[in-house]
């Protein structure tokens, strides 16, 4: 609570200022985002919940950068982000986001080592540095022996840890995880969180995208959505309290 | 991301699915291999052609007359003009040919009689292995000797003949003053196909009077020109009219030869670059599908940075790498397969340096060109909807 409260002097790392998100579908107009203002600061590690349909995939994929707004503003990490072009967004992706995906999403054909290179490979670096921080991220998530295996090769939990080495190879200031324990069981899930919540204290920013409120507990900070708009948002023990 | 990034990526993308990468390529190797191929035997055949031509001698003028009843050009009148203009003419011979029924005692065949005169034999180096050649007693004596090829020993004679034997040349007998040395292997209408008289028995058996046809060498190839110039002029003075003669030359046939076999080429080409095409819109076709079918993996790699140039990068590249591996499949096969037919037909066929190095720039620009719709395609898609597909 009152770490949250110190933070709040600095510049949000995330700040999202009145995001509209809406489509048009035939005649109707669907308001994905209809108004939403959130700050994420560095080191928080935030759930943002809501059931399917709610809105929560069209303000990760705008957090994400995979996404603009149709209206409103998002400064990431000092940088307007709501306004930039395609390959812009890519670069953003690339050096201050780290993607933890559901379905893991890693290359089938490529062995793991080369996913984990993945990113590092659009940033531009050489082989070589690529080669070192890719095995010490693989290390970090203790696969780094597997490196030569194909994803395929991999149970479920393992590859979700090659997805997280992924996502921290390029030492980015966000972690976004959507639904990171969707395909797993609870043992790997458990895992999974324990990992987050380590990268967490490690000082990592973390925003964690789930429609279970089992897993958004985990977190310090929930922020829940419902059509499009935002009807929680406070510290992990208020929303255990407001849902009992 | 690097040139080499993406050659790698194209290269484990080609092999990831050997096959189709394969039949890809398919069309590629055809198309290349046709083209290597037809340049490569068409260039051995054009070759063989032109300098079986220059071997007939590029100094030679061919005259052909046609005599009026009151204007006739004459055999002496043409040896005295070839005297007078002794520095531009070497040599010059009557040529009368025709076709008769050749006959001794087994044997009957039709063949063709060349009445020469008797400088013919040096103006086309002809060898002899015996006996001697037509001299210049046998054509004022209207002399019946013949001096025969090869060919004629085998088919007339059954391979035996010598100096002194004899033959009926449409009823008349003639004997064989000399035997040539084979020269092409004695095969039919080659070189060694040859039964030679002096001109004056020809004009005989062919009941006419006057000469239509005579051989010239000049004494040089410079000189052919200027001595087509001479011929012109002497042929006008007495025959009064353009249409009587016809002054052809080695070089001119040889000039007629080379645009036809140009105009031959043009559309070889043509037809290279439509089987060219088709293998470039088959490798589009399945790039096409590759887009579609690796749409998740486009959106893995924009989600975590890939630009748009990347993208396109990737899929020009592999494009390009099926296209030219095929071609240089294509350029190898084809220069296999050239060496063998050309080997078999005795001529001495190469697609030459041009040509392949044309066909793999092509192909390698088919690739791009054709690869760069789809990997456009591929650049624009959207990473969210990407991501989403399965």
């Amino acid at each position: 609570m009152n770490e949250v409260n110190l933070e709040e002097e600095k510049e949000p790392l995330i700040n999202l200022i009145n995001i509209y998100k809406i489509y048009q579908m035939g005649n109707t107009e669907v308001r994905a985002s209809n108004g939403i203002n959130l700050k994420i600061h560095k080191g928080e590690f935030v759930a943002i919940v809501g059931k399917s349909g709610s809105g929560k995939s069209t303000i990760m994929n705008i957090i994400g950068a995979l996404d603009v707004p149709t209206q409103g503003q998002y400064i990431l990490d000092g940088q307007d982000v709501s306004t930039m072009r395609d390959d812009e967004l890519a670069e953003v992706r690339n050096k201050t986001i780290g993607f933890i995906f559901q379905q893991y999403n890693l290359l089938a054909k490529q062995n793991i080592l080369d996913n984990v290179e993945l990113p590092l490979l659009y940033a531009g670096l050489r082989k070589s540095e690529r080669r070192e921080r890719a095995i010490a991220s693989l290390e970090r998530v203790g696969i780094a022996d597997k490196w030569k295996n194909k994803p395929n090769q991999l149970s479920g939990g393992q590859q979700q840890r090659v997805s997280v080495a992924r996502a921290l190879v390029g030492n980015p200031s966000l972690i976004l995880a959507d639904e990171p324990t969707g395909a797993l069981d609870s043992k790997t899930s458990r895992e999974v969180l324990d990992f987050l919540n380590v990268l967490n204290l490690e000082g990592n920013t973390i925003v964690l995208i789930t429609h279970d409120n089992s897993i958004a507990e985990e977190a310090n900070r929930v922020v829940r959505i419902q059509d499009g708009v935002i009807v929680f948002d406070g510290p992990v023990e208020d929303y255990k309290r407001s849902r009992t | 991301m690097s040139i080499f990034q993406a050659f790698k990526l194209a290269g484990e993308s080609i092999l990831g699915s050997k096959m189709r990468s394969f039949l890809t390529m398919l069309g590629m190797i055809i198309g290349v291999f046709s083209v290597i191929t037809l340049v490569g035997l068409m260039n051995g055949v054009t070759n063989y052609v032109i300098s079986t031509f220059s071997e007939l001698g590029t100094n030679t003028i061919t005259v052909s007359v046609t005599n009026t009843d009151t204007r006739v050009v004459d055999v002496d009148d043409v040896y005295d003009f070839v005297e007078e203009n002794s520095a531009v003419f070497d040599a010059v011979s009557p040529k009368v040919t025709s076709q008769y029924t050749i006959k001794n005692s087994t044997t009957s065949e039709s063949k063709t009689v060349t009445g020469v005169g008797e400088d013919y034999m040096d103006m086309n180096s002809l060898i002899l292995a015996s006996g001697r050649f037509i001299q210049y007693a046998d054509i004022k004596n209207r002399y019946q000797g013949c001096v025969i090829g090869s060919y004629i020993v085998d088919k007339i004679f059954d391979g035996v003949a010598s100096v002194g034997d004899t033959m009926k040349i449409d009823g008349n007998v003639y004997t064989i003053v000399g035997i040539l040395e084979e020269q092409a292997d004695s095969e039919e209408n080659s070189a060694d196909d040859c039964i030679y008289i002096p001109y004056s028995a020809a004009t005989r058996l062919a009941k006419s009077t006057s000469i239509s046809s005579y051989t010239f060498t000049a004494m040089d190839s410079d000189y052919v020109d200027i001595g087509k110039k001479l011929l012109d002029s002497f042929l006008y003075s007495i025959l009064k009219d353009e249409d009587l003669y016809n002054i052809s030359t080695m070089a001119e046939l040889l000039e007629q030869m080379n645009e036809m076999t140009d105009m031959l080429g043009l559309i070889l080409y043509g037809i290279a670059g439509i089987s060219l095409l088709v293998a470039g819109i088959g490798i589009m076709n399945i790039m096409l599908v590759s887009v579609v079918e690796r749409t998740k993996e486009i959106g893995i790699r924009k989600s975590l940075g890939a630009k748009t140039w990347d993208i396109m990068w990737q899929f020009v590249i592999e494009a390009a790498a099926i296209s030219s591996f095929g071609g240089i499949l294509g350029i190898i096969l084809g220069w296999v397969v050239t060496t063998t037919v050309g080997n078999a037909l005795g001529v001495n066929a190469a697609p030459g340096t041009g040509a392949t190095l044309l066909a793999f720039g092509i192909s390698a620009a088919i690739g791009i060109g054709f690869g760069y719709m789809p990997a456009k395609k591929a650049a624009k898609l959207n990473p969210i909807d990407a991501l989403r597909s399965e």
